[in-house]
Parts: structure tokens; sequence; C-alpha cells
């Protein structure tokens, strides 16, 4: 086990399937007025990015998706996906 | 003895003064207690107000679960003490999962700022103790993400259980099931979106909301003779 690096975290919140979503229906309804017609299924999230120290790839992932579990998301409604990279080096 | 009742304070709280009046308007005592704090003191109930807390970043209510008070709310609720949560106060309740489900932004993405008639479902709980079933009131809702959701499983475990205490007659958000309000399995932690404390004089509109806020009162003496005996 090397040194803790820092690894760039990148999660994306969105609601549940079946979940309904107000804000995506109002978008999807709102893009053929502005002649972007045939754009279906919107559903609207979020996104967070920060970084994390970890000693690796994988303990970065697994702290990352407490923080996504408990915080970010709230997962009576919403799920979300981790994606963790490893921040290059002097980056 | 009068009830007294702690009423919390988060930062971006805005509903705490209108809560207070309302208590004392009905004889009983009440103080605002800050959310730094780690003790609820010695109050005989809790109300959560409506507002903002923390600006509703992230979520209504996902910053507020984390403030040092929300530990003592949780340990008074688990004592048995009622708690009732209006409007913001049921979003961070949701949150803090003292009480199931989630508050999504309204159907129709409309603010609604309006006063809606809400009917009495179950008279078991610290809200709703001797209000007739069926009693429809005159109640003022003020949110954007009022829109009550949960999972098929949950939502038949609170019917079942009667633990939908209050209805929309007319829907106004989207809510399943048309919820209003909702209480834990104890039947001392109530979350609503309507606001009785601002249906509590017919100067403003409506006294509709006394009968629960004296139910709540009531609550909070049975409750405190519980307790100490």
């Amino acid at each position: 086990m090397g040194e803790p690096a820092t690894f760039s975290v990148l999660v994306e919140v969105r609601l549940r399937p079946g979940i309904s979503d107000p804000q995506g229906a109002t978008i999807e309804r709102a893009l053929p007025a502005l002649g972007l017609g045939g754009v279906a299924g919107v559903r609207a999230g979020k996104s967070f990015r920060f970084e994390i120290e970890a000693p690796d790839e994988a303990a970065a992932l697994e702290r990352s998706t407490v923080v996504a579990d408990r915080v970010l998301a709230n997962p009576v409604i919403e799920e979300s996906t981790v994606t963790v990279t490893v921040t290059p080096a002097g980056a | 003895m009068p009830a007294r009742v702690g009423v919390v304070v988060f930062p971006g709280t805005n509903c705490e003064h209108d809560a207070v009046h309302a208590i004392e308007a009905l004889g009983a005592g009440a103080d605002l207690v800050w959310h730094g704090d780690t003790s609820v003191g010695e109050y005989d109930a809790l109300i959560i107000p409506g507002g903002f807390a923390h600006g509703d970043y992230l979520r209504p209510g996902a910053i507020a679960r984390f403030s040092p008070v929300m530990a003592a709310v949780g340990a008074f609720a688990d004592g048995g003490g009622p708690v009732v949560g209006i409007c913001n106060g049921f979003q961070v309740l949701t949150e803090a999962g003292l009480l199931p489900g989630a508050l999504q932004k309204n159907q129709g993405l409309r603010f609604l700022c309006t006063t809606v008639d809400i009917r009495v479902e179950s008279d078991r709980s610290v809200l709703t103790a001797g209000v007739s079933p069926g009693t429809v009131l005159s109640v003022p809702i003020n949110h954007f993400e009022g829109n009550y959701t949960c999972d098929p499983t949950t939502l038949k475990i609170l019917q079942d259980e009667d633990r939908v205490v209050l209805r929309y007659v007319d829907n106004p958000n989207g809510s399943v099931d048309d919820i209003a309000g909702v209480c834990s399995a104890g039947r001392n932690v109530v979350g609503l979106m309507p606001h009785p404390e601002r249906a509590s004089d017919p100067l403003l509109g409506s006294a509709d909301g006394v009968v629960l806020l004296e139910a709540l009162l009531g609550s909070a003496l049975a409750s405190a003779g519980a307790r100490v005996a």
C-alpha cells in the first residue's frame, strides 16, 4: 500500500426510476416550443465533484459512496453513481 | 401547569415566531431552541417550524439533519415526546429518518401559497387526538417541495397502520394518496405541509388550525405526565 493519493470524484444523483420528475417533464414539454421536438425521457438530476484522499482507488470509491449515500442523495427517492479517477500528479 | 413547547430554529427558519405566538395565544408556553444546542431541555413537545433551514441547500432538510440539536430531537422522539414538523419541519423530519418518505418538488413545478382544505383522517396522533376523523379544516400551505412520495410498501404500511393523519380534499401538489400529513409508528412524531399556526385566529382568515394545536398541547401534557410517572 502506497502513500495516500488524491482522487477526483464525480457523483451523479438522479431520481429513482418510477419517481415522478416534475422538472424533467417540464423541460421535455418546453422543448417542442423551441423547435427541438423528438426529445423524450428527460430526467433532471444533480452532479457533484470533489477530491478525496485515500490509500487507493478502492478505498476512495468506498468512502465516496458513503458520502453519496448518506448526504448527497436521498435514498428514498434518489440513486447515485460514483466515478473515481486518479488525479494526475501536480494537477 | 400549562404545557411548554420548544420551537427549533435553524439558520433560515422563518415561521418560528408564528408558532410561538400561536402556542402562547392558547395559554401555553413556548421558547425558541437554537439548532446548535445539544439539548432540548425540559419541554413537553417540540415543533420544527417552517422556513428554509440552512437555505434548503442540497435538498430541503438535508443539511438540517446534521445540526447538533437533531440528536436531541431524535432522543426526545424515541422517548415518546410529541414532535411536530410543519412544512420545512416535515421535510427535516423525513430527511432525519424520523418520518418515512420524502417531499419532492410540486407537480407542475409551482410554488403554492394559498389556503387549502385538509381532512383529518386519523385521531390517533399527537396532533389530531380528539379531533373527529372527517373534520375538514381550512389551513394555508406555502411550499415548493410538498409533493409527498414514498415507495408502495411504505405507503401500504402507512395506510394499514392508520398513519395518514391528514389528506388534502383537493390535492394541490401531486402528493401520493393525497397525503398532507403522516405520523410515526409511535404516533408521537407528525409531519404536515399545511401551517396550522397560520390559521390560529379569525383575523388571519381561519382559526381552523387551533384544534390541531390544542390537540398537540393536550398530547404534550399527557406525554409529560407519562414520562414523569
